[in-house]
C-alpha cells in the first residue's frame, strides 16, 4: 500500500511538528509514508470563503501530487473533509472533466489520521504513553464533515498513563471557522471564550484535537487568559511514548521548544 | 400577462431541465408498543390533560361528575343526553365565551403522541365549540385509538376540517418555558370508554 | 407599530453591538440551551429518525420538483372546495391583496395567526398604512408588536426577552390598545399568558377578518395545515367570517398522506413535543363551520429566484421549525436582530440571500455569518444541507464582486494566496520568509506559549483581528518541507 502524507499548509509553514509526529507514529507501526514535495493546500480556505475559481489550480495541485497513492493521511479533519466534500464542487466548476475524473479518485482515498489508524491499520493501542491530564474536543469538521465518531477518543483511551476527562457541550464549536475568525473576529472570539472556558473547567493541563487550526484558535486564547493549559494535536499525544515523553517536568517541551530561534 | 401566470412561467423555467423524478422512501413506522391503549393515555396525561376510564354504561356519569357545577355546550349528534347542557344551533362567539364547558366526541386517538383528533362531524360539532370554552370533555373510545400518526391520516377525510388536539393550550413563548393555558381550553378531560 | 430591519447594518457590525447586550446573552443562552435539550429527548424517542427525516425531505424536493403542476392542482383544488385563490408575484402585491379584501368587508381590524410569510412581507405596516390594524395573536408576536420590537426567531420572536421584560412590555403597552394587564401583573409566565389571553379574547370574539399563512398547503385536496400551541390560531382560523391565508408557493406538498412525515418531523424539531397542541386543517369553506369566505394568496416574492438556484433550492425545503437556530452556537451569541430579516439563524443565512440575491451589502454579509461547523444539517428535519450552500451563496457573493473595478483587499489576498498554493515552490519560498519572521518574532517576543513555544501577542494592523483576543505562535523556523529535505524525512536518524 502507498501511503502518503498530506501534512496540509498550516501544518506545514505554522506546525511542523504535527507532522514529523505522524511520520513518527506510523513509522512505528510499519507504515512508510511518502511526503509527496508537490503538494501545497487543499483550497478550503479560497472555497470556504466563496473564491471557487482561486481554488481550481489548488485542487488542481493536489489531485497531481496525491495521484497514483492508495491512501492519502492528513493529520487534520478539516482538510480531508475538504478533500473529500469540496472538491467535486471546485472541479465542477472548472468544467474539465479530467479535474472531475481526478477528484472522484484522490476524494475517497483521503483519510483523517484517526480513521486511517483506525479503519485502514485496524488499531487502537498504538503504543504510546502520555502521563498526563487531557480533554479532547472534537472539531466540527471531523465530527461532522467526516463523521470520525469516538476514533479520536478510543485512540487516547488506549494510551499509557493519559488521564482523559470529558470536555463539557464538547461538540460546540470552537469559533474559528477559517476566515470566520477574521470576517466575524467578535462572533469567533466569543465563541472561543466559551470553549476556553469549558477547557478551563476541566483542570486539563492539555487540549488536544486533530485539527491544528481550531487548537491555533483555542490555544491562542487560553494563552492570552495565562490559563496553564497547553494544546497539542492529536498525533503529537499518540506518537510521544517513554522513550520520547522521559518523565519531563511538562508535555513535550523540549519539542516545542525546538522551534525557538 | 397574469400574476398567475407569470409565476407559474417563473417555476416551470426555474425548473428547466430539472427532472421531477425524485425516489419516495415510504416513512419508517415507530415500533410495536404493545398495549395501545394505555400508551395513549400514558402520552396524552404527559401534556397534564386528564384522562378517566371508564365503562360505556358509566358514561354519562362519568361525564356529569367531570362537569359538575359547570354550564356546558354539546353539538347536536352527541349521542349521550347531558343534563343542563346547551345544544349548539350555531350559537356566536360571544354566547360561547358564557359557557364553561363542552362535550365532544372524537374522530381518532393517537397513541404514540398522546394526541385526539376531531372531524367535526355531529357528534363533535363546529370548531368554535370545541374551543371558546375552557374546559374540553372529550368521550374517545378505545377502539379509536391508532398506533401513530399515518394511522390518523388515512383514517380521516382532507374534505372535512380536522382539528388535532395534544393537551391544553399551551405556550413556550417565554422563555421557552412550557405553560399549559393559552387561548384554547385550558383544561382537557379525556373521557376513554371501554 | 413595529421597528424595521430596513437600514441594518452588516453581520460583523450589528453582531458586535449584539454581542455587548448581556442581558441578550443570558436570555439566549438559557432559552437555547432549554429548547436544545427537549428537542434532543423526543427526536432520541423515535427510533428511526434518520429514515424519517430522509423521507421528509423526499417529499418536499418531490413537491419543487414538479411545483408548476402541484400549484395548478392546488388552485383547481381551492377553487373546487369554495376558496378564491390569488396570486402574488411580491410583497406588495400580497399586502394590495389582503388589504382589497379587508376593504371590501369594511373592517379597520383583522386578528392575525403568527406567519413567517406575511412577516416576509411586511403585512402590518402595509395594513396599518391602509388604516387598518393588524393584531397579533401569538404571544410571542404580541410581545413583538407591544413592544414596538423586531422578531429575532421564527418560532419564538421574543426569544430574547426575558419573563421581567414581557411583564414590562404589557404593563406599559397593553392598555393603549386594549383591556390593559391586571395591576397585579407578576412575572410568572404562566400569569403573563393569562393576561394575554383576556386581552385577546375580546378581539377574537369581534373580529370579522383573520389573517393567516399556512404551514403546508396539500395540493390534490386543497388542504391548508396550521401548526400551532397557544390557540390562537384556531381563534383566527374559525370565529371570523373572513379568513386570508397568505402562503409561500413553497408550501405544497402533493398529498394528503404526505403530511405524514411533515406532522411527525415538525413538533420535535420545533418546540421539542411529541405533538404540538393544535394541528388544524381545513379545505376551503365548509358550510356552517368556521369562514364562509376564505381566500388564499399564493406568493412568490423571490421564491422562484431560489427555486432556480441547483444548490439552494433544497432551502425552499424549510419548514420553519427553527431547529438550526436553537443548535447554531452563532445564532445563539448574537440573537436574531443581528440577521437583519425576519429570517435568522443559519436558514435565515441562506433563505435571504436566495430570495433576495446578494447585491446589498447586508445580505451579502449572511453566507458569511457561520462557522460552517455544521450543527444546523445535523438537526434539520428535512436534511437541507445548510453548510453546502453557504459555501455556495459566499461564492455567489464573489462571483458578484468579480466585475469590480478595485477589488476587495480580500480578493486581492486570496488570489495571492492562490497563486502561492498552486506550485510547491512558490510556497516553500513564502514559507522561508515565514520562517525568517518566525526566527525574529522569536528572539524579541515576551510571548510564550505554554508548552514553551514563542509566540506573538497584540500585533497592529491586519493581524490585530486574530491577536486581539488571541496570542499566535511564532512561525517555526524550519518548515515541515524543510525538515523533510534536510532529515530525508527522518530517515537520516536525526530525532528531528
Amino acid at each position: 500500500m502507498r501511503v502518503a502524507l498530506q501534512v496540509t499548509c498550516v501544518n506545514d509553514a505554522m506546525f511542523p511538528d504535527t507532522g514529523k509526529a505522524v511520520v513518527r507514529l506510523l513509522r512505528r507501526l510499519g507504515v512508510e509514508v511518502d511526503f509527496p514535495q508537490a503538494q501545497t493546500c487543499c483550497g478550503q480556505p479560497m472555497v470556504n470563503t466563496g473564491y471557487l475559481d482561486e481554488a481550481v489550480p489548488v485542487v488542481r495541485a493536489f489531485v497531481d501530487a496525491f495521484a497514483g497513492y492508495d491512501a492519502i493521511v492528513t493529520p487534520s479533519g478539516s482538510c480531508a473533509g475538504s478533500a473529500r466534500h469540496q472538491h467535486s464542487i471546485v472541479a465542477d466548476r472548472s468544467g474539465d472533466p479530467a479535474l472531475v475524473a481526478a477528484v472522484a479518485e484522490t476524494g475517497p482515498r483521503t483519510y483523517e489520521l484517526s480513521e486511517f489508524l483506525v479503519d485502514v491499520l485496524g488499531v487502537t493501542d498504538v503504543g504510546a504513553y502520555f502521563p498526563h491530564r487531557v480533554t479532547y474536543h472534537p472539531t466540527c469538521h471531523s465530527l461532522r464533515m467526516l463523521g470520525v465518531g469516538d476514533r479520536p477518543t478510543r485512540l487516547l483511551e488506549a494510551v499509557r498513563g493519559i488521564e482523559l476527562v470529558d470536555l463539557p457541550n464538547a461538540t460546540e464549536c470552537c469559533g474559528f471557522g477559517g476566515t470566520f475568525a477574521l470576517k466575524n473576529a467578535d462572533t469567533s472570539v466569543a465563541m472561543g471564550a466559551d470553549k476556553a472556558r469549558h477547557v478551563r473547567d476541566t483542570g486539563a493541563e492539555v487540549l488536544v484535537a486533530g485539527d491544528n487550526s481550531c487548537l491555533m484558535h483555542v490555544g491562542g486564547m487560553l494563552s492570552r487568559q495565562r490559563a496553564g493549559v497547553r494544546v497539542m494535536h492529536l498525533a503529537e499525544v499518540l506518537a510521544t511514548t517513554e522513550d520520547t515523553e522521559g518523565g519531563s517536568s511538562g508535555p513535550a517541551v523540549g519539542e516545542r521548544a525546538g522551534d525557538r530561534a | 400577462m397574469s400574476a398567475r401566470d407569470e409565476i407559474l412561467g417563473r417555476v416551470r423555467s426555474a425548473l428547466s431541465g430539472v427532472s421531477p423524478a425524485v425516489d419516495l422512501p415510504p416513512a419508517p413506522r415507530a415500533p410495536d408498543r404493545g398495549d395501545l391503549v394505555a400508551l395513549f393515555v400514558e402520552r396524552v396525561e404527559d401534556y397534564r390533560a386528564v384522562v378517566t376510564r371508564c365503562s360505556p354504561d358509566d358514561l354519562g356519569s362519568v361525564v356529569a361528575e367531570v362537569l359538575g357545577s359547570a354550564s356546558s355546550v354539546v353539538p347536536p349528534g352527541l349521542g349521550l343526553d347531558v343534563a343542563g347542557s346547551v345544544v349548539d344551533d350555531g350559537l356566536a362567539a360571544a354566547d360561547l365565551d358564557r359557557i364553561d364547558a363542552v362535550v365532544t366526541r372524537a374522530r381518532v386517538g393517537i397513541a404514540e403522541t398522546g394526541t385526539l383528533v376531531l372531524d367535526h362531524a355531529p357528534d363533535q360539532g363546529r370548531r368554535a365549540i370545541s374551543l371558546v370554552p375552557d374546559l374540553h370533555v372529550c368521550i374517545v373510545d378505545a377502539a379509536q385509538v391508532v398506533a401513530d400518526v399515518p394511522d390518523a391520516i388515512a383514517l380521516l377525510d382532507p374534505a372535512r376540517p380536522t382539528t388535532w388536539i395534544s393537551g391544553p393550550s399551551a405556550t413556550s413563548d417565554i422563555e421557552l418555558d412550557r405553560v399549559e393555558g393559552v387561548h384554547g381550553p385550558r383544561t382537557l378531560h379525556v373521557v376513554l370508554v371501554g | 407599530m413595529s421597528g424595521t430591519f430596513v437600514g441594518m447594518p452588516a453581520f460583523p457590525t450589528a453582531a458586535r453591538e449584539a454581542l455587548a447586550d448581556t442581558q441578550l446573552r443570558r436570555n439566549l443562552a438559557h432559552a437555547t440551551r432549554t429548547i436544545r435539550d427537549k428537542r434532543a429527548a423526543v427526536v432520541a424517542e423515535v427510533e428511526d429518525w434518520e429514515e424519517l427525516r430522509v423521507a421528509g425531505a423526499a417529499v418536499k424536493e418531490a413537491a419543487l420538483r414538479d411545483l408548476a403542476t402541484h400549484l395548478e392542482t392546488l388552485e383547481a383544488s381551492l377553487v373546487a372546495a369554495g376558496a378564491t385563490v390569488h396570486w402574488a408575484r411580491d410583497a406588495a402585491e400580497a399586502c394590495a391583496i389582503v388589504a382589497s379584501v379587508a376593504h371590501t368587508h369594511g373592517v379597520d381590524e383583522v386578528v392575525k395567526v403568527k406567519s413567517m410569510a406575511t412577516a416576509e412581507i411586511g403585512l402590518n405596516e402595509a395594513l396599518e398604512a391602509e388604516g387598518i390594524a393588524a393584531w397579533e395573536t401569538d404571544l410571542a408576536e404580541l410581545i413583538v408588536q407591544l413592544g414596538d420590537d423586531l422578531p429575532s426567531h421564527i418560532l419564538v420572536p421574543a426569544i430574547h426577552r426575558n419573563r421581567a421584560e414581557v411583564r414590562e412590555i404589557f404593563r406599559r403597552r397593553m392598555g393603549d390598545v386594549g383591556r390593559p394587564a391586571p395591576d397585579d401583573l407578576t412575572d410568572e409566565p404562566a400569569m403573563l399568558a393569562g393576561a394575554a389571553r383576556a386581552h385577546l379574547r375580546e378581539k377574537f370574539l369581534r373580529a370579522k377578518v383573520a389573517v393567516s399563512g399556512a404551514n403546508f398547503a396539500v395540493a390534490d385536496t386543497g388542504t391548508l395545515v396550521v401548526v400551532e400551541s397557544e390557540g390562537n390560531g384556531r381563534m383566527c382560523l374559525t370565529l371570523p367570517d373572513v379568513l386570508v391565508s397568505v402562503v409561500g408557493i413553497e408550501k405544497v406538498v402533493a398529498t394528503w398522506s404526505d403530511l405524514d412525515p411533515m406532522l411527525r418531523l415538525l413538533p420535535r424539531s420545533s418546540t421539542g413535543e411529541r405533538m404540538n397542541p393544535y394541528t388544524s386543517t381545513w379545505s376551503g369553506v365548509t358550510p356552517g363551520d368556521g369562514p364562509q369566505e376564505v381566500h388564499v394568496v399564493l406568493l412568490d416574492n423571490g421564491r422562484t429566484r431560489a427555486l432556480a438556484d441547483d444548490v439552494g433550492r433544497q432551502a425552499l425545503r424549510c419548514i420553519r421549525c427553527s431547529a438550526c437556530l436553537n443548535v447554531c452556537p452563532v445564532y445563539e451569541r448574537v440573537g436574531g436582530h443581528a440577521y437583519g430579516s425576519v429570517y435568522p439563524g443559519p436558514i435565515g443565512a441562506i433563505l435571504n440571500p436566495l430570495l433576495n440575491g446578494v447585491a446589498d451589502e447586508q445580505t451579502a454579509s449572511l453566507p458569511y455569518a457561520s462557522s460552517l461547523c455544521g450543527a444546523c444539517f445535523e438537526v434539520c428535519p428535512v436534511r437541507i444541507d445548510i453548510p453546502s450552500v453557504l459555501v455556495d451563496q459566499r461564492a455567489a457573493v464573489v462571483d458578484s464582486h468579480r466585475g469590480d473595478r478595485v477589488p476587495k483587499p480580500e480578493a486581492v489576498a486570496m488570489k495571492a494566496a492562490a497563486w502561492t498554493f498552486s506550485s510547491a515552490k512558490r510556497l516553500a519560498r513564502a514559507e522561508r520568509a515565514s520562517g525568517l519572521a518566525g526566527r525574529v518574532l522569536g528572539r524579541f517576543s515576551r510571548t510564550t506559549l505554554p508548552g514553551g513555544r514563542a509566540a506573538a501577542g497584540r500585533l497592529p494592523g491586519p493581524a490585530a483581528g486574530w491577536t486581539g483576543a488571541r496570542d499566535l505562535p511564532a512561525p517555526p523556523t524550519e518548515s515541515f518541507r524543510e525538515w523533510w529535505d534536510r532529515t530525508d524525512g527522518g530517515r537520516d536518524g536525526s530525532a528531528r
